[in-house]
């Protein structure tokens, strides 16, 4: 018996692919070197999956706005608290909302994107053709995919927030007719800079480091066959999300 | 030039490769041949340093592919270009950028001088001009010629070529022959051609290695390979489907289960 058939014989393939995930990691991060080509390639890469996902973080962004305060001005007209509508939605936003849902949405436009895309340089031996013209493949192929998503999470949360509390506006001022000066008011006042918007940060660029190193794992370790890619691809989606919401509640409960 | 000694191959309980040895020398175009699945890319893997051997010894130019560190592994992968079965060209860059590729991630030579290199070397294999088209764009003799110009763009000591001639049509298949040769001959390159094109080879190659039953069946030039008398080489070299070399996989058992 092979050592990974012991391994899934005793139920700790969850483990071990666990700890091919931290290897190829630390593999990545003591390859970055701050060269012409790598900058290069980091910000071409922030342009494919981060400036292409911001229509549907902005369009997301915006309905979730109007949709949390659809439902916060309803609960909150029975206790005649109808004008802290915008000091709700903010720290739901702020806190929450914003960087997981975002870290969801770019899991499903990007985290797939990527993952296939690897993949797909695999099944068609291009990872095999670097390897062979000694070039390394976690440097060139995966480091970029996963600074770019890294950097970009972060900035599409930001983009998300600013069109959600647009939303928020649009529906609180222009639909409901709450006075514009409250609205305002209530969200400069009562969003902490440090507590709200910077717990907000920092669980963003975790969940963007996240679902960054699943997409470029799960695609550098795919089978090379279509189903092998099709499989690493849904791995990414359902992995990602699962760990996206137990890394929140984490960071919730201990840090923010 | 390359040496392999004893070279034993398993995945899991299959033996691939059982003990096999060959020599390569300096300038010499050599041939790895016989049927699907016995092994030969294993070999070319393995001498890349792609895989590792259970036992037995790969050495190019004096070095032991096998004992090197990973960064002298590198080291040792710039001076052996490889052209893989399907080309491999990377898809995403036009054929510019994917035979340039090499050049700027191990020199530091300057833009304009790697846009000179390219273009010998795009001329070379008798493809001037088409620098700024995409993979998708080219047909297989043509992706095949990029491929082995980006293999050959770094003037590699040893060139292993993986089925080149697969899937092309004849006047490609021509080409290409004719191009491994001149590359060879102007460039001063040892070539290891796997393959099992025996047609083909006969045109080609110095010397061949008939692989079968994971060990070296026959060897010697195409013409004394053609009238050899050993069973297994005469069965592949003419085609013959009676003969030592199975036709289905894992014969052995299979006779055994239909006993049963």
């Amino acid at each position: 018996m092979t050592a990974d058939q012991n391994t899934a014989r005793w139920g700790l393939g969850p483990i071990a692919r666990a700890g091919q995930c931290l290897i190829f990691l630390i593999r990545m991060l003591a390859s970055i070197r701050l060269t012409p080509a790598m900058i290069s390639s980091t910000l071409q890469q922030t342009y494919l999956i981060g400036a292409r996902s911001l229509v549907i973080i902005m369009i997301c962004g915006f309905f979730v706005g109007m949709v949390l305060s659809l439902q916060s001005i309803n609960a909150l007209e029975q206790f005649g608290a109808s004008d802290q509508v915008s000091l709700l939605v903010g720290k739901s936003l702020f806190r929450e909302l914003g960087p997981v849902l975002t870290a969801l949405l770019f899991a499903g436009r990007a985290g797939t994107s990527v993952t296939a895309e690897i993949g797909l340089m695999k099944a068609t031996s291009q990872i095999d053709a670097m390897e062979l013209m000694a070039i390394d493949p976690i440097k060139v192929v995966a480091l970029p995919r996963f600074l770019a998503g890294l950097i970009s999470v972060p900035l599409l949360t930001a983009m998300f927030n600013a069109l959600a509390i647009l939303g928020s506006v649009v529906f609180s001022v222009g639909v409901v007719g709450l006075d514009p000066g409250i609205f305002w008011s209530k969200l400069e006042t009562g969003i902490l800079f440090g507590k709200d918007f910077m717990g907000g940060f920092w669980k963003s660029l975790v969940f963007g480091g996240l679902v960054s190193l699943i997409a470029v794992f799960y695609g550098y370790t795919a089978r090379p066959t279509g189903s092998g890619v099709g499989t690493a691809t849904t791995n990414t989606v359902v992995l990602s999300s699962v760990l996206v919401l137990i890394f929140d509640f984490i960071m919730t409960s201990f840090f923010v | 030039m390359i040496t392999i000694r004893n070279l034993v191959f398993r995945r899991g309980s299959k033996t691939i490769l059982d003990g096999v040895s060959m020599d390569i020398p300096k300038g010499r175009m050599v041939a790895i041949m016989g049927p699907s699945g016995v092994g030969k890319t294993t070999i070319l893997r393995l001498i890349s340093g792609q895989l590792t051997p259970d036992s037995g010894s790969i050495e190019i130019n004096g070095k032991d592919v096998n004992a090197l560190s990973d960064s002298e592994l590198r080291g040792l992968r710039r001076h052996v270009g490889v052209l893989l079965q399907n080309g491999a060209l990377f898809t995403d860059l036009t054929v510019f950028e994917n035979i340039a590729t090499p050049v700027r991630e191990h020199t530091n030579l300057s833009e304009a001088l790697i846009r000179r290199l390219v273009w010998t070397k795009l001329r070379a294999v008798g493809l001037a001009g088409i620098e700024e088209l995409m993979p998708h764009e080219l047909s297989g003799g043509m992706a095949r010629r990029v491929a082995l110009a980006r293999a050959v763009v770094l003037d590699p000591a040893v060139v292993l070529y993986d089925e080149p001639m697969t899937g092309l049509d004849p006047i490609a298949i021509s080409t290409v022959r004719t191009l491994m040769r001149e590359t060879n001959e102007a460039l001063g390159l040892t070539s290891m051609i796997v393959t099992h094109n025996v047609a083909q080879m006969a045109k080609l190659v110095d010397y061949c290695y008939i692989i079968a039953e994971g060990k070296v069946a026959g060897e010697g030039a195409p013409n004394e390979l053609m009238e050899s008398t050993e069973p297994a080489v005469d069965q592949f070299m003419n085609g013959k489907v009676d003969g030592p070399i199975p036709f289905h996989y894992n014969a052995g058992k299979a006779a055994t289960s239909a006993a049963h």
